[in-house]
């Protein structure tokens, strides 16, 4: 459970520098050490390394220099992939509605996380309610969106039936440019909250409780405590937790994929729905590289940023 | 000195007794725990209600708590135990659903690849964490490197060359890429590893053992439980898994349940969906995880804290 924290204050364990002692260095033997047998037990992980990570993140970004429709060779294009998607109103597109259910899934998403994190730390601590918070991160994104499909259907659905047993007009949850994006981070912060309020309970746990003690002591209010030093000493993990489920709602596919294949029109067409349309539907794997590079170069500046965040946090629990 | 910790314990029950007032908000702390509780574990049971139901009367009965005209149809139907005649009475598509099949080769997919990814990340974390070798700080970094390449970015070059080693539908095609590694697996496994004790390994070491049978037959068995942990973790993931086996898995003859239950729900006819049917397949899909989650819920739910670092 601390393990999460302790990742990020013990740079050294991250990095995974070795603990103490330094290695003998006399004879060659020495200084190979069990180089022999090391290389046997690594060797079906290096397979696994080198085929499926490193040669496809390589041919990956060659990729996104070419005109390569599958069938035949790839054509060296230079740049163009990239200049052409300046003007591809569709990626401008499947860009705003991605960035729209980033920011729609993880906003809701970290609030009532951590307004259930509190709520567990506090009054809640058994694994049973925990398990039940989890358990729709368990089942399939696939068993999740059609569940939703249903309950969400416009004519049958149970939200539907309640909706208009209040006296409003139904939604077409699904079948509306305006509600789809909203509709599909709805369903997967319900998928989430209870991961993502799992992951912030850890962090709440690692707070030393003399630092509460303290601020009662000191009189401090609830709200009080809870802005000076419950969300300053989580910020850490917080950011982490951010940076983690920001990285995993880029890659929005699934739920999409089930319920709305990217419809009504455009409102729906996420980054990575777009991608898959353009390699699989259009056959242009050199176009549909490119953008994912362009996706890979949003996450790496998102964890870039994290990085500086956590370094600016540091200090907090000394 | 006994009499000294009896009014200490005394005073420490006053304070708590002292401060019950304040209790209501417990109760609505609770209140809001309950509230959500409910919202995560209804929509299974409506899942269930709705399995349950007959399509038929499913329309009339929207917003009845209970089974609309209870049967087992639907299961039945997704089980194959009906004929295409009553499926499609009962508003199924009447195309068969080839559940049994889908779920072999779910089982087949998820367990190879967590047998495949455990034992060989397992391999490599051992050489990362006992064993000595140049280079083994820089090799480790690089895998984890690799933790930061999306998994939409590999994809892509990955079918490229599945396709081109003629692997495209075969189980070779959907596991290669799990089977070896994740990073994340090896730096799970890794972590635990290193905070095993090196004396037994000496002691084995001076009688004479191998590394191949100190891996077996000490660091494995010493570390069962978090194999057991990260196998559950990744069976549960490989299981869920829908965009490789989309990619690579399209044909019947190995297709997985999560892409057959998105096959099954685009062959329903466009005007009255198999709601029943669906729901009776997602439940029956879901039912292999809820029961391990059921049996190992404590693992799970104790290990998330340390896969926040994934």
């Amino acid at each position: 459970m601390t393990t999460l924290t302790k990742q990020q204050q013990d740079p050294a364990a991250r990095a995974g520098l070795p603990k103490a002692g330094k290695p003998a260095r006399r004879s060659l033997t020495n200084r190979l050490g069990d180089m022999k047998v090391a290389l046997f037990f690594i060797f079906p992980a290096m397979i696994g390394f080198v085929l499926f990570y490193l040669v496809p993140t390589i041919r990956g970004v060659y990729l996104s220099f070419t005109e390569y429709s599958i069938l035949g060779e790839p054509t060296w294009i230079g740049i163009k992939n990239y200049s052409a998607m300046l003007g591809d109103e569709l990626f401008w597109n499947a860009m705003a509605v991605t960035v729209q259910y980033v920011g729609l899934n993880i906003g809701f998403q970290t609030v009532i996380a951590l307004g259930l994190a509190l709520l567990m730390h506090r009054v809640a601590k058994s694994t049973f309610i925990r398990g039940a918070l989890l358990l729709p991160f368990l089942v399939a994104n696939v068993i999740v969106a059609l569940l939703w499909f249903w309950m969400l259907d416009y004519q049958m659905g149970i939200v539907n039936e309640i909706i208009s047993w209040m006296g409003l007009p139904r939604i077409a949850f699904f079948g509306s440019e305006q509600w789809a994006i909203p509709t599909i981070a709805a369903v997967n912060v319900w998928r989430h909250m209870g991961y993502t309020a799992l992951l912030l309970f850890a962090g709440l746990q690692s707070i030393p409780n003399h630092v509460y003690e303290v601020a009662s002591l000191d009189g401090a209010s609830p709200t009080r405590t809870f802005w000076s030093i419950t969300m300053p000493l989580l910020r850490p993990v917080l950011v982490l937790v951010l940076v983690v489920t920001v990285i995993g709602s880029f890659q929005v596919f699934d739920t999409v994929a089930v319920t709305t294949a990217g419809g009504p029109i455009n409102a729906s067409r996420v980054i990575q729905m777009y991608i898959y349309q353009k390699a699989f539907g259009e056959s242009d794997f050199g176009y549909a590289s490119a953008l994912s590079v362009i996706l890979f170069l949003i996450l790496a500046l998102v964890a870039f940023v994290q990085m500086k965040f956590l370094k600016g946090n540091e200090s907090d629990l000394d | 000195m006994s009499t000294s910790t009896l009014t200490r314990k005394k005073s420490i029950n006053n304070i708590a007794v002292h401060k019950k007032p304040v209790n209501w908000r417990r109760v609505g702390a609770w209140a809001l725990v309950a509230v959500a509780v409910a919202v995560t574990v209804a929509p299974f049971l409506w899942m269930l209600r709705t399995a349950l139901s007959t399509n038929a009367s499913l329309a009339s009965n929207a917003s009845n708590l209970l089974p609309a005209d209870f049967n087992l149809g639907a299961f039945k139907r997704v089980l194959g135990m009906q004929s295409p005649e009553e499926a499609i009475a009962e508003g199924g598509s009447g195309a068969a659903i080839n559940f049994w099949l889908y779920l072999r080769n779910s089982v087949i997919f998820a367990t190879v690849t967590t047998a495949g990814q455990v034992f060989f990340s397992a391999m490599a974390a051992y050489a990362f964490s006992r064993l000595r070798w140049p280079g083994r700080n820089v090799v480790f970094s690089l895998f984890l490197a690799t933790m930061m390449v999306p998994p939409i970015f590999t994809a892509l070059p990955n079918f490229l060359m599945i396709k081109n080693l003629g692997l495209l539908n075969t189980f070779a095609g959907m596991t290669l890429p799990f089977l070896f590694m994740t990073p994340f697996a090896i730096f799970f496994l890794r972590q635990f590893f290193l905070s095993m004790s090196r004396e037994v390994e000496e002691a084995a070491m001076l009688d004479g053992a191998k590394h191949l049978r100190i891996f077996f037959q000490i660091v494995l068995p010493n570390a069962a439980a978090p194999l057991a942990t990260l196998a559950l973790l990744t069976f549960i993931g490989q299981w869920n898994e829908y965009f490789w086996p989309l990619l690579v898995g399209q044909d019947e003859s190995v297709r997985v349940l999560t892409v057959g239950l998105g096959v099954f729900k685009s062959q329903s006819p466009q005007g009255a969906p198999d709601w029943t049917g669906l729901m009776a397949a997602t439940l029956v899909a879901a039912i292999p995880v809820l029961l391990l989650f059921i049996a190992f819920g404590k693992k799970v739910v104790n290990s998330i804290g340390f896969s926040g670092i994934k």
